[in-house]
Formats: C-alpha cells, sequence, structure tokens
C-alpha cells in the first residue's frame, strides 16, 4: 500500500536568498534619512519628533507616506525612497 | 499482422477465469498480450485506461487506438478479428472480470505509481525514525492541529476532484505573492483533511482571498482579529455533504471544517502567512483555524447571498470575519419588532460610536427567517428597512461622548451618518430549525482602506 514516508512540500519552496544586511552606518551626519508614516494615527506625532532629533544632528531628513497602513506600499513608493534616501525609518505606531 | 484488422492488443490478467478461458483463442491470433501481472503490462494497461479484462484493442498504423471490446463474445470476437470459426469449443459469451488499474486497493497507489510525474512539489522524505504528524508540525506546515500526510497517492487523488491542470496558477498567494498552483493547493487541502469533490470549492476560495479587493495581505497583518469566513451557495454545498443546519457555524461537518482550513493552510504554506511574522492579530479567534457553512435553502425566503451579489448558482463568498455575536429576539412576531431588535445589536459592531469603517453580515436564522417570509419582506425590503434604523447622531458617537473617548471626529457633530457604507452589511440564511437566535458577523475595515466581501463562482 501506499506509504507516507514521502510527502510533497506543502510551502511556495522559496529558498532563503541569505540577503546580507547593510552595513551600519557610522554617523548619521550628511545622510539622507527617510521617515516612511504608514498612516497609523498619532504616527506623524512620533515621526515629527524624530525628524527633529535626526537633524539636529546633521541628516537630511525626507517624509514619506503610505496611502493606506492597511495595504504594503505602492512599489512606485518603495522605488522612490530608494532613490532618495541612504536608510530610511518605518514607523509602525498604533 | 492480419489484413485489414491491423495490429491487435489483448489486455488479460490471470485471475480471471474469463482470460483463462480465451487463452487458446489468443494463441492461436496474431494478436500481442499485455498481462495485468507484470509491471510493465500494469503501467501499459493504467495509460490504456482499461475498466474490463479481457479488453481486445485494435490499433492502427500510427498506434492509435481505432476501437475496443470486452470480455468474451464468440460473434463479437469474429467480427473484430476478421477469423471465424473463432473458440468453437468456448462457451458463446462470458463478461470479463474488473481490470487490476481499478481494484480499489491498489488505484491510488498505481495512480501515484504511473502518473506522478505530473507533481513537481518537492519531495520530502521523512527520516526513519521520524513521527509523521510530529513531522509535519516540525517542519511549520500546520496550524496548531495535526495534518493529513501529503502523499503522492493522496494529493493525486485529491485532483481527481478537479478538471484543472496541476501546474494551473491559481492566484498569487499573499503575502510573499508567491503563484500558488492547484497542485500546491491540493496538498494543502490534503493536509486539511479535505475530500477530492471539496477541491473545487477550496479553488475558489483561494482566488476569492488573493484578489485585491479582498486584501488578504492586509487581514494577515492586521492586529484586528479577522480570518476569511467563507459562505457556500448553489446545490454543490448539499452535493459535497456541507451543512447549512443545526451548528452550521459550528464543528463537526468535514466539509465546512476542512474547506475553510484549506484556505487557511494554503496562505500559511504557499503565501508565508504565518501568526507572528506577518499575522500580526493582537487576540485573534479561533475562527482562523477555520470559518465555513453554507446557506440554507429550504427555509430561506430570499434569493442566495451570492444571487444578491450577482453570481447565480455554485458560489462561494469570501468575508474578513472577526468573530461572532448572537442575537436574542424571542418574542418579536413582526418585521418590523425583530428588525428593530436587529437594528439595536448591528449598532455594536466594533464599537456603538463607530460607523461605516466595519461592515457586518447578519445570519438570519430559520424561526426568525420565517417571520420576514410570512410578512413578505423581501431581502432588498430587510436592507432598506435595516439601513433606515441605522442611522447615527454624529453628536451622539464624536470622540467624549457619553463619557467615552472613542468615537468620530468632533466635526461630525450634528452630521447623521449611515452605521454601514453602501453594501457594507450581508444578509445570509442559516442554522438549525429551532432557536429565535440570529447571528452578527463582525467585519473587518471596510472597503478601499481594508477588505470587501468578494464572491467568485465555483468551477469544476
Amino acid at each position: 500500500m501506499t506509504t507516507t514516508r514521502t510527502v510533497l512540500d506543502p510551502t511556495s519552496e522559496l529558498v532563503p536568498a541569505g540577503i546580507p544586511k547593510v552595513e551600519r552606518p557610522a554617523t548619521i551626519d550628511g545622510l539622507r534619512v527617510g521617515l516612511l508614516d504608514i498612516t497609523k494615527p498619532r504616527g506623524n506625532v512620533f515621526l515629527d519628533r524624530l525628524q527633529q532629533l535626526l537633524e539636529e544632528r546633521g541628516a537630511r531628513v525626507e517624509r514619506f507616506a503610505k496611502p493606506t497602513f492597511t495595504k504594503p506600499a505602492p512599489a512606485d513608493l518603495r522605488y522612490e525612497i530608494s532613490t532618495k534616501c541612504d536608510v530610511v525609518i518605518e514607523a509602525l505606531a498604533d | 499482422m492480419m489484413a485489414g484488422v491491423g495490429t491487435l492488443l489483448a489486455v488479460v490478467k490471470a485471475d480471471c477465469p474469463t482470460c483463462t478461458l480465451v487463452r487458446p483463442v489468443l494463441d492461436r491470433l496474431d494478436v500481442e498480450i499485455v498481462s495485468e501481472d507484470d509491471d510493465a503490462g500494469l503501467e501499459r494497461s493504467w495509460h490504456l485506461g482499461i475498466d474490463t479484462v479481457p479488453t481486445l484493442i485494435r490499433l492502427d498504423d500510427g498506434g492509435a487506438e481505432v476501437e475496443r471490446i470486452v470480455g468474451w463474445s464468440r460473434e463479437q470476437w469474429e467480427a473484430f478479428t476478421h477469423v471465424s470459426p473463432l473458440g468453437d469449443e468456448l462457451p458463446p459469451h462470458r463478461p470479463g472480470c474488473g481490470s487490476k488499474t481499478q481494484d480499489p486497493s491498489l488505484v491510488d497507489e498505481l495512480r501515484a505509481r504511473f502518473s506522478g510525474s505530473v507533481l513537481r512539489s518537492r519531495r520530502v522524505d521523512l527520516a526513519e525514525l521520524e513521527d509523521e504528524h510530529e513531522a509535519m508540525f516540525e517542519r511549520g506546515w500546520t496550524d496548531g492541529l495535526p495534518v493529513v500526510p501529503p502523499t503522492e497517492a493522496r494529493v493525486l487523488r485529491m485532483l481527481e476532484g478537479t478538471t484543472r491542470a496541476p501546474d494551473e496558477v491559481v492566484a498569487l498567494a499573499p503575502p510573499d505573492l508567491v503563484e500558488c498552483t492547484v497542485e500546491k493547493v491540493a496538498v494543502n487541502a490534503v493536509m486539511a483533511g479535505c475530500r477530492p469533490e471539496h477541491l473545487p470549492v477550496v479553488l475558489a476560495a483561494v482566488e476569492a482571498a488573493c484578489t485585491s479587493e479582498f486584501n488578504m495581505h492586509g487581514l494577515l497583518a492586521t492586529t484586528w482579529f479577522s480570518g476569511p469566513l467563507l459562505i457556500v451557495d448553489g446545490p454543490i454545498a448539499e452535493r459535497i455533504g456541507m451543512n447549512s443546519g443545526i451548528n452550521a457555524m459550528g464543528q463537526g461537518n468535514r466539509a465546512n471544517a476542512t474547506i475553510g482550513r484549506a484556505l487557511q493552510l494554503t496562505i500559511r504554506n504557499v503565501g508565508g502567512g504565518k501568526p507572528g511574522v506577518v499575522d500580526r492579530a493582537t487576540l485573534g479567534w479561533p475562527g482562523k483555524y477555520t470559518f465555513c457553512f453554507a446557506e440554507r435553502t429550504d427555509t430561506n425566503p430570499w434569493d442566495t447571498l451570492a444571487a444578491s451579489r450577482g453570481v447565480d448558482g455554485d458560489a462561494v463568498t469570501l468575508f474578513a470575519a472577526g468573530g461572532i455575536q448572537g442575537v436574542v429576539d424571542q418574542l418579536s412576531r413582526d418585521p418590523e419588532s425583530l428588525t428593530r431588535s436587529f437594528a439595536a445589536c448591528l449598532r455594536a459592531v466594533a464599537h456603538p460610536k463607530l460607523v461605516i469603517a466595519f461592515d457586518a453580515v447578519l445570519v438570519v436564522s430559520p424561526e426568525h427567517a420565517r417571520i420576514y417570509r410570512d410578512a413578505g419582506w423581501d431581502r432588498a425590503r430587510l436592507h432598506a428597512e435595516l439601513a433606515a434604523l441605522l442611522q447615527v447622531d454624529g453628536s451622539d458617537a464624536v470622540q467624549g461622548a457619553g463619557g467615552i473617548a472613542e468615537g468620530l471626529p468632533a466635526h461630525l457633530a450634528g452630521v447623521t451618518l449611515p452605521k454601514f457604507r453602501d453594501g457594507g452589511l450581508l444578509i445570509a440564511h442559516a442554522g438549525g430549525g429551532a432557536g429565535l437566535f440570529s447571528a452578527i458577523i463582525c467585519g473587518w475595515a471596510s472597503g478601499d482602506v481594508g477588505s470587501s466581501p468578494v464572491t467568485v463562482p465555483i468551477g469544476t
């Protein structure tokens, strides 16, 4: 009869690509820092304060926002951030 | 080869008295004998689709089948072979026997052996000392309950439930947005405990869940409770044994339980949507294991939910369901009073002071539905009366009103607002014949900012 010793993989079989982490910058002075607001209530309050602190330390801050927090950021927005920023901070506020 | 008769093939097996009976006749003829008693012969018989032995087949010069006859009939065999007299010493006719390829104890194994190559999923060999059920848990493939190990034989049998090809892409499964094939859905349906006849419903549900309107990615990622609810309509529900009656939303019915679970396992395993990773629900709820029921037809005063949403016949409606609240009304005997009860309870969906942001399904039970049927209220009438009763005075619902900080922005004071957006309240019918109770199923963030209900036809 049938054996259950071999089974079929139920997953997407995506092999983890092993993407190396970007090295942490030694300083943020002069860096272009993107702040991505996911549009949860009061996330902007947090980001406003963060922007102030970053600018005091010499960073140039660019602000971005997702159209809705319920969906992934649109591809165009992700691309725009990648062209304008060295690092990005995403605010997962609630 | 005999002139004018093409090439002849005879499929036989040892354990068949009729095959033994005709053996001397076959020996006289110029015919290739295919025996189901050896592996090569059995495989050939499988691919020829033999039901009965002996089967006599005529092939043309290109090797394509022209015609076949089964069993033994002297008259038929003489006409087929152009040889007469034939088998004088035998009785004039004898029925054949079942082919080995149709033996219920062999059929799954043979399907795996002879057509397993159509499956593309990675084979995972379990270690000898590994318990197969523990192995499913350890690989992260289950929802916390045991699953049926998805062997080739089981997956091939599951695929018998659909006419679609195993490699056909059903949808891009969120959150990883990977191509989800019919085969991958079948693997997960096996694990969920489905029968092959359930598969078309699961395929339709996967398709609906992966639309941008339904927004399965967001549904996973939200901290809110919700998971997909499947409401099945059409003749298929009864045919595959779904429950729409007593305990329709509860445990105990295989089709209801496993179809909803198969969708969740597909999203988990193929899409990669796992609790604690992309699934960020603060509390979640047990409906995220499975939540699936059929609409009851014999007591339904209205058309089906799917038909009201423009899809006749077999269909499944997906809703981002976040829990059930029971509605008690054992005293109303007229539709006006009962509708006021429903409206009062619906007002509390998510929060009594919040409007438009959440959808809901009202599941009207048979004893409540009878009141509407007797009064001649159609679905549109009930929707209209509920909408009229579910107008919220913004002054009562703004932040701070009633001593409750939660609420609408202050500028909406004095504005009258509907509790539900247009199309945000669905009405379905299910449940046992006794009980003046109905149910409200709370939704999630509604419409473009969250999820919209999606209804799709169920294919084959």
